[in-house]
């Protein structure tokens, strides 16, 4: 039952990777911007929740909460104050800009928390398990993790097809001069869309700090693995994103499981395979 | 000087008599004084090693090959467009290729440098084609998803260290190539002697790389792959072969930017993947230097640089709180300041040493 125990684990790892990269997707979907400290912001995230709980005292879903909020108004007003000077035809801008804060987040989390390894505290959920089927059971946090990714995923959906707000923010990804034409605040949708993707990694950091320890330097490798599954998924699609992120996490399982030094490499060379035989992904969107 | 001849008759029956006539000029009187006293410069600092001190010559490689690494990234990024992180991965391939030729091949280690070069070119042309499919951004990720690919591979290999590295013996370095000439000329220890054989490469390599970068750019294909830049389909449409030229370019940034990594290993002579790889040693600090200095501008690298050695001096000590402090820095001359500290001087006072735009302007 090994390769067995193998799949299961990757896709359940693979939901971690999907959350990952559903706020990294969501920002280069609507505005066209990849921010190279996605995966320092989903440290910062983690860390902001673990001063909640140490610091104020609270319990882990009141923290989560607490930085969910914190989160999502400070990617309002990093859009607002620093990304929007930068965003324009020229690529290179908002890559430096976005490079830097990415040094300045991860040296900065080394100045206050130190490099030791850390991990958020969940009690008895940290380890207890539901048996799915007889002889088959699988770690109730992991579980939590992938079925949290699926809801993440159809409540995004939910919000793109059903509601105003997704609406614009469709009509600014595919003219924003028009959108603005239609009465469309684009700044203000820009804003909202930072501010969502930064909320969204909050949850992939509350969902990943339960599961493993993380310190100030792990945040480019979050990075790195939200956008191989992005680009594995294929462009334009949030539930080809979450399928990218399993399709990673089995590659990591099945590499880990043949040599555990080989676990996080066998995810790249997935990736560099996906890029060369299928370049526009496994499940790319209809219309470009 | 001008490169471009290109002369256009102001009007047609303005030929016959002796007219004004359109020239495209890059070169100006400053550029020719700041040539002559470049030439001076490198030859002062190329006679550096018989007077000055051992902290200086150590100092003075990091500055070289910063510097180097800088103009290289400047040319892929800044004119090309090809914005990479990834460029560790060259450096990398370039220091574990000079190991492999030094343990296993029992080369001579100076012989060994343009092969170092010459592995990495290699690799970038195998990955180029593959990278080129990510548009624009997505290059930056996938170039640093390809560092981190050949990282892990470099921690395979156990008989040059695996995960935690290796050192070569001072012994296996003592015949080295020049060594013995240079510890007769200036009569130092096989050691002080290796800094300054280390010193005068990294001084031909960024002397080199500067002079071939300043070239590239004003020539014709300069103009081709700024034009590439701007507008991929509109080049092409007037005949620049856009992709052929951005894959050349990433080859030799590979191939020069591998030369380095072996340089500097050479002199460390001590390697591990995480070094060897490590995206803030030889690539942030490398984009904090040309956006300090300017984007797109062959003085800017040299400005970044030396204001960079100057932080370290004052606050290398402080270590993360040193790189909270370039960061920011470089986050706000983005913001403000978006063509650098050179940029912004030069457009102020009109100054360029080393012009790179092309003026249109009478002759006569």
């Amino acid at each position: 039952m090994s390769g067995f125990d193998t799949i299961i684990e990757g896709v359940l790892l693979g939901g971690v990777y999907a959350l990952f990269a559903l706020g990294l997707s969501l920002i280069f979907g609507i505005m066209r911007l990849v921010n190279l400290a996605h995966g320092d912001l989903i440290l910062l995230a983690a860390y902001l929740v673990l001063s909640a709980t140490t610091a104020l005292g609270l319990p882990l879903a009141a923290a989560a909460l607490l930085v969910v909020v914190t989160m999502f108004v400070l990617g309002f007003v990093l859009q607002r104050l620093v990304l929007e000077r930068v965003l324009g035809d020229d690529i290179l801008p908002p890559l430096l800009v976005t490079f830097g804060m990415s040094i300045v987040i991860q040296n900065g989390l080394l100045l206050g928390y130190g490099a030791d390894s850390r991990r958020l505290q969940a009690g008895a959920f940290e380890s207890s398990s539901v048996t799915l089927a007889p002889g088959l059971s699988v770690g109730l946090a992991p579980l939590t993790a992938l079925v949290t990714a699926i809801a993440a995923v159809a409540l995004l959906q939910l919000i793109f097809y059903r509601t105003s707000l997704g609406r614009a923010f469709r009509a600014t990804a595919d003219n924003p001069a028009i959108a603005q034409l239609m009465g469309v605040n684009e700044r203000n949708v820009y804003a909202i869309a930072v501010g969502l993707s930064l909320a969204v990694s909050v949850i992939a950091a509350v969902v990943f700090g339960i599961r493993a320890s993380f310190d100030p330097s792990i945040g480019p490798a979050r990075l790195l693995y939200a956008f191989e599954a992005v680009i594995i998924g294929g462009l334009g699609s949030l539930w080809g994103t979450l399928a990218g992120g399993i399709v990673l996490g089995l590659a990591q399982a099945i590499g880990g499981r043949i040599n555990p030094e080989w676990q996080i490499l066998a995810g790249h060379l997935a990736f560099l395979a996906v890029l060369m035989v299928r370049p526009r992904g496994l499940f790319p969107a209809r219309r470009t | 000087m001008s490169v471009e001849s290109i002369r256009i008759p102001a009007r047609q029956e303005e030929r016959a008599v002796d007219a004004p006539v359109w020239q495209v000029r890059v070169g100006t009187r400053l550029s020719r004084v700041a040539a002559v006293a470049g030439i001076a410069l490198v030859v002062v600092l190329a006679a550096l090693p018989a007077f000055a001190s051992r902290n200086l010559i150590q100092d003075l490689i990091f500055v070289f090959t910063m510097l180097t690494l800088a103009q290289l990234w400047n040319v892929l990024a800044g004119w090309g467009g090809l914005v990479s992180v990834g460029q560790q991965a060259f450096v990398g391939l370039g220091a574990y290729a000079l190991f492999a030729a030094i343990v296993m091949a029992g080369l001579d280690p100076v012989a060994a440098i343009p092969l170092a070069g010459l592995f990495a070119a290699l690799v970038a042309a195998v990955l180029g084609p593959l990278l080129f499919r990510l548009e624009g951004p997505y290059f930056a990720i996938g170039s640093w998803v390809a560092a981190e690919a050949l990282r892990l591979i470099c921690a395979q290999f156990k008989s040059l260290g695996g995960g935690t590295g290796m050192s070569i013996s001072p012994s296996e370095l003592s015949q080295m190539f020049g060594l013995k000439a240079v510890q007769a000329l200036l009569g130092l220890r096989p050691a002080a002697a290796r800094d300054v054989l280390v010193y005068w490469l990294a001084l031909l390599l960024a002397v080199l790389v500067t002079l071939g970068i300043y070239a590239f750019i004003r020539s014709r294909h300069g103009l081709a792959l700024a034009a590439s830049r701007d507008n991929a389909a509109a080049a092409r449409s007037v005949g620049v072969r856009t992709a052929r030229i951005r894959h050349l370019l990433w080859i030799a940034v590979a191939f020069a930017t591998g030369m380095v990594g072996a340089v500097v290993y050479l002199q460390k002579a001590r390697i591990s993947p995480d070094a060897a790889f490590s995206v803030t040693d030889w690539t942030a600090y490398v984009i904090f230097i040309v956006v300090i200095g300017g984007v797109r501008t062959i003085e800017g690298p040299m400005v970044g640089v030396l204001l960079l050695w100057g932080l370290v001096t004052y606050l290398a000590q402080y270590g993360s709180l040193y790189l909270v402090v370039l960061g920011t820095l470089a986050i706000l001359i983005m913001l403000f300041m978006p063509r650098g500290v050179w940029g912004a001087a030069a457009r102020r006072w009109q100054v360029q040493l080393f012009p790179t735009q092309r003026w249109l302007g009478r002759s006569r």
